[in-house]
């Protein structure tokens, strides 16, 4: 990747930061450290990969995206609405009554949203069933479903791996954010799906492991998975949950609060300074 | 009425697994990633080597519970009322229910209380769904008093028991000290011949205050909590219809296969009186904050008030 294309990434995901923290301190509740544990993943997606078309978001051959941890939706709403599927302004009205934003992904009513989702578990399934229908028509679509370490304990994951492994769907990619942690503490103290690639492998995936927050390494991911045939992909990403927002990474506390105004400067503050450093540099 | 403590059902639930604890020495608590919100959490923490974290994996946490009753040890088994009813429901049917075992699915966040977190987490369907299993005690607790009673009573039960518990806290109308709670039994809260209003759960309060409503306009509404939806207190409801003539219920579930079903089953068969229905009119929920969204659903005295009345003029 050239450096004026990272530095851009880069600058983009600063204010994909900047949304989710306006939303959720907007909405005095919602899941911070998830989202921006996929602020850099969901940059990469829709500002350098996705095939997509923010004014015509129903388009058939667009990309798809199944956020299956439905949960970290500010972190997705967040990037729609810097792609410029609806205004930012949006995101201050998230989860408030009769907004268009909802507490989780609602695909009736908000634009760029290919999948309603919120129980855990039954995204990837969908993604399953948007791939196989894309292969029956003959498109070349691609279908990406984000699952959280955490969702992943759920069977119906694996039901849906093993779907996808035996009916060789390549146009999906299974993205694990790997961050260590849900909401009763460490996915290693909780009920660990360890070790993840090896699960995804015998499930007849082809398996990319990478550090979440490298915009190198997630494009070469991305464009290898783009190469494999005949097999469904899983990328295992490494992450820090709440990246970006000193107070708020690696603290599970941050799973589902929202900052007070406090917290709400400091953290617009950092991201802020981020933001002047790579703008300074640029 | 003057303001009152209010607590939330989950609180009391939480509370009422570490009280019980010592008297019952036997059960063990099982939860789904949940445990902070659910209040299992202040169980784990006082007895970490009777709590066990299944992960998100409810519908297996429901067959290991299943497992652990065929042993003979009590168990409960903790998540939202959306995932333990709705995403673990076949399990619950055929492995705790066909078997009738004593499970105690402890459910909380159940209905549009909810509140941010949006249609896909508020659970307006699972009283139906438990009510459908034969053999299943269902259970949704008015307040912190009625919670903690139904907890201790569940314990003594045989089969499976749902509990029902919400997120917000509602005020705490039951006086501890003379609440007796027994398993089946509608509690008559206030006496009355015109009409009578049948409600559960966060509802009972609205329903009280909606008399006190009805009262200044010279309406005499009689008001029963029915905590027990199943088996129900069909006695006390027919009793009701034959001495009012008009009956009203509300809850915060769907209108469809609830209370307001139940209550109507009951009265079709026996002694036919007009039921209407206040509960989610057969449509899914959104985000907002809780008592905005209960103000919006119908789900308050006001409306309470306002159909009654309007069902009253119309019995006249
Ligand atoms: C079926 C289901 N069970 C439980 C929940 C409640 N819940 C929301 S987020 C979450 C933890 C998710 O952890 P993880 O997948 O690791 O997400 P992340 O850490 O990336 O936010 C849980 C249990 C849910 N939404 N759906």
């Amino acid at each position: 990747m050239t450096d004026a294309k990272k530095k851009e990434l880069q600058r983009i995901a600063c204010k994909v930061r900047l949304g989710i923290i306006e939303g959720v301190y907007h909405a005095k509740s919602g899941h911070p450290g998830g989202s921006l544990s996929i602020a850099d993943l969901l940059t990469y997606l829709y500002f350098a990969k996705m095939r997509i078309e923010p004014q015509n978001p129903k388009w058939e051959d667009r990309d798809r995206l199944v956020l299956s941890k439905g949960h970290c939706a500010p972190g997705l709403y967040s990037v729609l609405a810097q792609r410029g599927y609806f205004p930012e302004k949006e995101l201050q009205s998230l989860r408030h009554i009769g907004a268009m934003l909802q507490g989780h992904p609602d695909m009736k009513h908000i634009p760029g949203v290919d999948m309603s989702s919120g129980s855990l578990g039954q995204g990837i399934s969908a993604a399953c069933g948007m791939a196989l229908s894309g292969k029956l028509s003959h498109k070349d679509y691609r279908v990406y479903a984000i699952l959280g370490d955490g969702e992943i304990e759920e069977g119906q994951v694996w039901e849906a791996a093993m779907f996808a492994g035996n009916k060789g769907l390549d146009n999906l990619v299974a993205i694990v954010d790997s961050n260590g942690l849900q909401i009763d503490g460490t996915v290693a103290e909780v009920n660990s799906p360890e070790p993840i690639p090896d699960k995804f492998a015998a499930f007849g995936f082809a398996v990319l492991t990478l550090d979440g927050h490298s915009f190198d390494e997630i494009e070469r991911a991305f464009d290898e998975a783009e190469k494999i045939s005949g097999k469904p992909v899983a990328i295992v990403m490494k992450t820090v949950k709440g990246k970006g927002v000193s107070f708020m990474e690696n603290q599970v506390s941050w799973h589902g609060a929202a900052p007070n105004k406090e917290q709400y400067e400091q953290a617009v503050a950092e991201l802020n300074a981020a933001l002047a450093e790579i703008e300074g540099g640029r | 009425m003057a303001d009152m403590i209010k607590k939330a059902t989950r609180e009391s639930y939480g509370e009422a697994l570490v009280e019980l604890a010592e008297q019952y020495p036997d059960f063990v608590v099982l939860d789904a990633d949940l445990a902070a919100a659910t209040k299992t959490g202040l169980f784990k923490k006082a007895y970490p080597e009777r709590f066990f974290d299944c992960g998100i994996a409810e519908a297996n946490m429901m067959g290991i519970a299943a497992g652990i009753a065929t042993t003979g040890r009590r168990v409960f088994a903790s998540s939202f009322a959306m995932f333990a009813a709705g995403r673990a429901f076949e399990i619950v049917r055929n492995s705790i229910g066909y078997p009738h075992l004593h499970v105690i699915i402890g459910a909380t966040h159940a209905g549009i209380s909810v509140g941010e977190d949006g249609a896909t987490h508020q659970c307006c369907e699972d009283i139906a769904l438990m009510r459908v299993i034969p053999g299943m005690t269902v259970i949704n607790p008015a307040d912190d008093v009625e919670a903690k009673a139904a907890v201790k009573a569940a314990l003594e039960l045989d089969g499976p028991v749902y509990l029902r518990f919400g997120r917000l806290a509602c005020p705490v109308f039951n006086d501890k000290s003379t609440y007796r709670f027994e398993t089946g039994k509608g509690i008559t809260l206030a006496d009355g011949g015109d009409l009578t209003i049948i409600a559960t759960g966060l509802m009972v309060y609205e329903a009280l205050k909606a008399a006190e409503m009805l009262k200044k306009d010279g309406i005499c509404a009689r008001v029963i909590n029915i905590h027990t939806i199943k088996p129900l207190d069909t006695q006390l409801i027919l009793k009701a219809a034959y001495e009012t003539g008009l009956i009203v219920t509300a809850e915060e579930h769907s209108i469809i296969g609830g209370l307001g079903s139940a209550v109507s089953e009951a009265v079709c068969e026996d002694y036919p009186v007009p039921v209407v229905k206040i509960g989610v009119n057969d449509v899914f929920g959104h985000s907002g904050p809780a008592a905005d969204l209960l103000k919006e659903f119908g789900l308050s005295a006001d409306n309470i008030y306002t159909r009654a009345k309007a069902a009253f003029a119309k019995k006249k």
